[in-house]
């Protein structure tokens, strides 16, 4: 099942000259772009792990693309995200976040019925590939 | 691409006009004085790119020129002023996609400790991506006295993204020549892979003292006729003194005659001050110097 969350996560996947075009438009509005990684597809799942620093003061696509090259290199069998982060004051938070990477194949969600006191019945998802330890989900 | 009807023929000069490099040119000429064959060198690479641009019109193959270069001259010649018009040009001429000058010494590509510098000089040539990046007193990267310097580390990194993206940034290492010689030596392919290498020579008293007038115009101020005269004696004495650096030289000479010049209107305190006073440097402003002594 394919994960979607971010932007254009409902089109074919970007690429690269798709995503070295969105970078540019981050860099022209002065975001800082960020690239993130994980093995845990959850939604809930918000904190992923940083590949290095945010990268301020870019003026060209290319350095970012460099950076994805390498994050793909090790961790090509995960899910990346790439955000812009807007620094200006007011909004300080990020403007655009989507997935320029995934798994060659996305094991999905399973539904798990959990029998809550009295006859209440919850609900929760999870996804297959957490039943392996991390770093050999995918 | 293909698909593009190819111009039966073309007007290199309508090509010049419309790349907007010419401007950028006749600045270079108007605003420097002396450097004739480095000017000439910029003349001939402009040149190059434009007419390989046109080549690229008529369908014919024009590989990307591999323009890395090295500016070597003198303390005060101007090669940061001629960097940051280089990247002006370059970008006038779509050789670099973004056109802005990142310039860094061996503090911002060396790192401290073992692991340091690969991060360090990866980041910077990130930020110069799209652009030029110039490295001043670019010998300090190696050091042969100690062979555990992590300068090394930094140059290797260099040479690979030199040689492997060469159309995403231009690199101008800077330095006085006399130490580059010796570093080039010692990194020969550093060397072959630098194409143009630029020297800038020494200005004559001449050039210095148009140089002179050049800075006291753009500052405001004016000499007077025993000003002029006295700067003409002044320019020979000075660069025959040791540290001579050029135009920078003639920077702090102008900048002591300003001091003067503000202390000598502030001894005569009751005097009505015009305009002209204010903007006019004496000669005995300039003859107070050390240099005359």
């Amino acid at each position: 099942m394919r994960v979607t969350q971010g932007c254009f996560s409902f089109l074919p996947d970007l690429t690269d000259d798709q995503i070295l075009t969105q970078v540019q438009y981050c860099l022209e509005k002065d975001w800082a772009v960020n690239l993130e990684y994980t093995d845990d597809p959850h939604p809930r799942n918000t904190y992923w792990e940083m590949w290095g620093l945010p990268m301020f003061d870019l003026k060209d696509a290319k350095g970012v693309l460099i950076e994805l090259a390498k994050c793909r290199q090790l961790h090509g069998d995960k899910y990346i995200r790439l955000s812009g982060f807007d620094s200006s004051h007011g909004c300080e938070s990020i403007r655009i976040s989507f997935i320029v990477n995934r798994p060659a194949h996305e094991d999905g969600f399973r539904l798990e019925r959990v029998e809550a006191r009295g006859r209440e019945q919850r609900y929760a998802t999870r996804a297959y590939s957490l039943d392996r330890p991390e770093g050999k989900r995918y | 691409m293909n698909d593009a009807p190819t111009p039966a023929k073309v007007n290199l000069a309508e090509e010049f006009d419309r790349s907007g490099v010419g401007p950028v040119l006749k600045q270079l000429d108007d605003e420097l004085i002396g450097l004739a064959p480095v000017k000439q060198r910029i003349r001939e690479i402009a040149a190059l790119l434009l007419v390989d641009n046109v080549r690229r019109k008529f369908g014919l193959i024009s590989e990307a020129p591999t323009l890395h270069m090295s500016f070597t001259g003198n303390p005060g010649t101007g090669k940061t002023t001629v960097a940051q018009r280089m990247s002006e040009i370059l970008h006038k001429l779509g050789y670099v996609r973004r056109g802005h000058l990142v310039s860094v010494t061996r503090d911002d590509l060396v790192g401290q400790y073992i692991g340091h510098t690969a991060p360090k000089t990866k980041e910077i040539l990130k930020k110069a991506m799209g652009g030029v990046l110039f490295i001043d007193e670019a010998y300090y990267l190696y050091r042969p006295e100690n062979e555990r310097d992590y300068g090394q580390e930094a140059i290797e990194i260099l040479l690979q993204v030199m040689e492997n993206q060469r159309d995403d940034l231009v690199v101008i290492l800077a330095g006085y020549s006399d130490r580059m010689n010796t570093f080039f030596k010692s990194n020969p392919g550093l060397s072959s892979r630098i194409a143009h290498h630029i020297d800038f020579p020494d200005y004559s008293a001449e050039e210095l003292e148009l140089i002179a007038q050049t800075m006291l115009q753009q500052m405001q101020y004016r000499l007077s006729e025993s000003a002029v005269l006295a700067l003409r004696e002044y320019i020979p004495l000075r660069m025959m003194q040791p540290h001579f650096a050029n135009a920078r030289s003639i920077r702090n000479a102008l900048d002591r005659a300003r001091l003067r010049q503000a202390n000598r209107l502030f001894a005569q305190k009751n005097h009505q001050l015009s305009r002209q006073d204010l903007m006019t440097i004496e000669g005995d402003d300039l003859r107070v110097s050390r240099v005359f002594a």
